[in-house]
């Protein structure tokens, strides 16, 4: 056990050093923030010099170790373009962003595993085929797309909802919260469902068919034969094993809506890292654009790792194969 | 100086709309982005400036009708060509009760001056103040400056009290690594006061009761929510949840002036775009022309001007959202006549002579670099422009840059045709001839000349438009700078931005020339 988590410890580091490698190297590319930082009446001289000041003319090797030096100590530097902490920005920006994946989670798996397992059941049925093609275009629409949708039905057509923003939030300790007001909820409605949309169809899809792949197999028709009540087979026995894979992709794709709320929280102007990201972006403000990455690869190699344990943990086959390949 | 009310209860007093007129008046706006920061004297950003000035006064500013109106001062006397003396008002307070005066009025423009501040342009040609009493300074200019009054709107006045006591007497450096207290925090004397302020999300001002003016408009609470996406901030105007959008993109505005809820008001912003033209180096990268530069020949230059189709320019890509212009200024800027605003006239024939007297019969290639999210339809007018050029022959090869990559791009010479847009700040054409048309140097001049154009006579006009007193002498100067670069092309100037705003239509303000909302005058009826 201890040397597969030293291993996988010594992969997550590497992992972590080829993206912020990567990363850095993008900067070269995204620009100058010195133009934005100074406007439009600065003479070359103090380009220059805030240049210099900022380390900016320095090699890309001396520029890359400082860099990882201090991302090491959690030491990000101060955002260019808001002149503040880039840590504190982070843990102000982080719990928007989390919430709003895990309700985008939650509504993905609470409404996909039912759907995927009426698809699977009722195979063929008008209802069964009306949410496989919906499911298709769950898939194939751009978040954006159905971000705007949205907005034109519920916010301005019917004014029922919000459409930016994040509303009223509490704040405890460092954490705010919108989950703790009805403004709050109001706000939070659609963006988690623009968010879960692609999760929600992936799971229903996949669940239809291990579903249907599980219904095949030995067991149930024994659990059949042994008069199990179609409830008791169903829910019992069949989905049971369908949702080994579907908490594994669940979890990993935790990840992905965290880091690929960046669209559904431009659209919605929802106050968030992706959001933060992108301003960033746009300024050059590369200090952020670094911790962001930066932190988004740490939540995928965690969630990773966890996976894996939980594998580990979960499938006896996993051991016992690797003891055999041991001896 | 001396703390006489603490903030908290003046805000107290204005959050519980004690002492304000019945019932409270929420005016809600939305942009693109934030403001930087709220240390007036740290980011010379255009937006920034525009809020600010509803929090922190300064000495003069500019009326409904772009006058200069006294505002803090009560008066000023040009005692010799390099001192005025400025007198200050009395009885006014910062929102935390210290009265200002005339330390004060001297800390804040020395610190506007600091080497960490952004607002040298602003600041240029003060040489230093002295206070006279507590209601009177003097500012001493190393030369006769002209512009100085016009330079003094955008210096925003600041308790020194408060600054010194958090630790806040130095601009916000964008360099150190330490947060600057007046960056997050505001105490002016402004009609209205800073009451949270969550960048890139929410920036509430509320009514300062104890305001010394006469309020125009009636709002007594103020929210600014930036919101990033143009879909989203017009379906926030369309559904009511704010009351106007100062940057609705041109595609919405049709719909937008149809919607009965609604109106656009539109708006010439005193900003005027252009094509720049490299007249410096021999030869061009990416050009097919080897061992000379085409740019460089007065005849191609104008070739590329005559090829324009300007009307339709207007008319097709802009919507109509463009005043044709043949000034690099705008009619707003003082220094603007009619007759430096005449075109070269439309005429391919006359283009396509001209070329083959330069040599280029068939034309040639060359770069042509364009931002795509810096003015309104930026990238859109360069192709419409490169499609015009090829009927001659010249095949601009057009690049389209961002903004952040685009603006060190031309910084470092490297458009061989590039686009830019002008706007002035102080509303002076100095600032946009110093800035554009006189020869690379120190101190500002041609500080965004990137073609590099050079001609002894313009830097000699600049220079006597510098120093020129005498109002009238000096307007003719600048008409004679402008019709020497219209005369040099020394640049292709295409037209005024138009801006509109979208509001509804209970809301009423009226717009300005550099596309910032007077606070004092916004009502909602």
């Amino acid at each position: 056990m201890l040397p597969f988590i030293l291993r996988r410890l010594a992969q997550a580091v590497i992992v972590m050093l080829t993206v912020a490698f990567i990363a850095f190297m993008l900067f070269q590319y995204v620009g100058d923030p010195v133009t934005n930082l100074l406007g439009q009446d600065a003479t070359p001289e103090q380009r220059t010099q805030l240049r210099a000041d900022l380390g900016l003319d320095q090699p890309f090797p001396v520029q890359f170790a400082a860099f990882v030096g201090n991302a090491m100590r959690g030491e990000f530097g101060l955002s260019l373009r808001q002149g503040r902490k880039v840590s504190s920005l982070i843990v102000e920006r982080f719990p928007a962003t989390l919430e709003l994946a895990f309700c985008a989670a939650l509504l993905a798996l609470i409404f996909g595993i039912p759907m995927g397992v009426y698809a699977a059941l009722r195979r063929g049925n008008f209802l069964a085929q009306a949410l496989m093609t919906f499911s298709l275009l769950g898939v194939s629409l751009p978040t954006f797309l159905i971000g705007i949708l949205l907005i034109l039905v519920f916010a301005v057509t019917f004014k029922v909802l919000p459409s930016f923003g994040r509303g009223e939030t509490i704040a405890i300790g460092a954490w705010t919260t919108g989950l703790l007001t009805p403004d709050g909820w109001k706000h939070l409605i659609l963006p988690s469902v623009t968010l879960c949309i692609f999760q929600l169809t992936l799971i229903m899809r996949l669940v239809r068919a291990e579903m249907l792949e599980v219904l095949r197999t030995d067991y149930i028709k024994f659990a059949r034969a042994r008069g199990l009540s179609d409830r008791s087979v169903y829910f019992g026995h069949a989905l049971k094993n369908t949702l080994v894979p579907v908490i594994t992709i669940t979890g990993l794709q935790l990840g992905s809506l965290i880091a690929f709320a960046i669209i559904t929280e431009t659209v919605f102007q929802w106050p968030g890292m992706g959001l933060l990201f992108i301003q960033a972006v746009q300024f050059a403000d590369i200090p952020v654009m670094a911790a962001y990455l930066c932190l988004i690869a740490l939540i995928f190699v965690v969630i990773n790792l966890a996976v894996d344990l939980l594998y580990f943990a979960v499938d006896p086959r996993l051991r016992i194969e690797r003891a055999a390949v041991g001896h | 100086m001396r703390t006489c009310h603490p903030l908290s209860i003046a805000i107290a007093a204005a959050a519980l709309g004690i002492g304000l007129p019945a019932g409270a008046k929420t005016f809600r706006w939305s942009s693109a982005s934030d403001i930087p920061t709220w240390d007036i004297h740290s980011q010379n950003n255009a937006l920034g400036n525009g809020v600010h000035a509803a929090v922190y006064e300064s000495l003069f500013y500019y009326n409904k009708k772009f006058e200069l109106e006294p505002v803090l001062a009560t008066g000023y006397r040009q005692l010799s060509a390099t001192q005025l003396r400025i007198t200050l008002r009395q009885g006014v307070r910062f929102h935390d009760g210290a009265v200002f005066d005339a330390d004060d009025a001297k800390f804040s423009l020395e610190r506007a001056m600091a080497k960490t501040s952004n607002y040298g342009v602003y600041t240029q040609g003060i040489d230093h103040i002295v206070k006279v009493d507590d209601y009177t300074i003097d500012v001493f200019t190393k030369g006769p400056n002209p512009v100085l009054l016009r330079q003094m709107t955008e210096l925003r006045m600041m308790d020194k009290d408060w600054a010194e006591k958090n630790k806040s007497a130095e601009p916000k450096d964008i360099k150190t690594k330490e947060e600057n207290f007046a960056h997050r925090n505001a105490n002016g004397t402004g009609p209205f006061m800073l009451k949270s302020w969550d960048q890139d999300v929410r920036l509430v001002l509320v009514r300062n009761p104890n305001w010394w003016g006469k309020l125009e408009g009636n709002v007594t609470e103020i929210v600014y929510t930036p919101i990033k996406s143009e879909a989203t901030r017009i379906a926030a105007l369309l559904s009511g949840e704010v009351d106007m959008v100062l940057d609705p993109s041109p595609a919405d505005l049709a719909r937008l002036r149809a919607s009965s809820a609604l109106k656009v008001v539109d708006g010439a912003e005193n900003r005027t775009i252009f094509f720049g033209m490299d007249q410096f180096r021999d030869e061009l990268p990416g050009s097919n022309v080897k061992g000379r530069n085409p740019l460089k020949d007065l005849r191609v230059r104008k070739a590329l001007y005559q090829a324009i189709d300007i009307q339709t320019l207007n008319r097709v890509t802009m919507r109509g959202l463009s005043q044709p212009t043949g000034a690099l200024i705008s009619p707003q800027v003082n220094g603007w006549t009619r007759r430096a605003d005449a075109r070269w006239p439309y005429d391919v024939t006359a283009a396509r002579r001209l070329l083959a007297e330069a040599g280029y019969p068939q034309g040639f290639e060359v770069d042509f670099a364009c931002p795509n999210n810096r003015y309104i339809n930026d990238e859109e007018i360069c192709q419409s422009v490169a499609a015009m050029w090829a009927k001659i022959g010249v095949k601009a090869k057009l690049r389209t840059l961002p903004l952040v990559t685009y603006f060190p791009m031309i910084q470092r010479y490297e458009g061989s045709i590039y686009m830019l847009g002008w706007g002035v700040p102080t509303f002076d054409a100095l600032y946009t001839l110093q800035s554009l048309v006189r020869s690379v140097g120190a101190q500002g001049d041609g500080n965004y000349n990137v073609g590099r154009y050079s001609n002894p006579q313009m830097d000699a006009l600049v220079e006597r438009i510098k120093a020129e007193v005498d109002q009238k002498t000096r307007n003719q100067l600048i008409e004679q700078a402008l019709l020497l670069s219209h005369q040099d092309v020394s640049h292709i100037p295409l037209h005024n931005q138009v801006i509109p705003w979208a509001m509804k239509r209970n809301i009423d303000l009226y717009h300005r020339a550099d596309n910032r909302i007077d606070m004092r005058a916004v009502k909602v009826n």
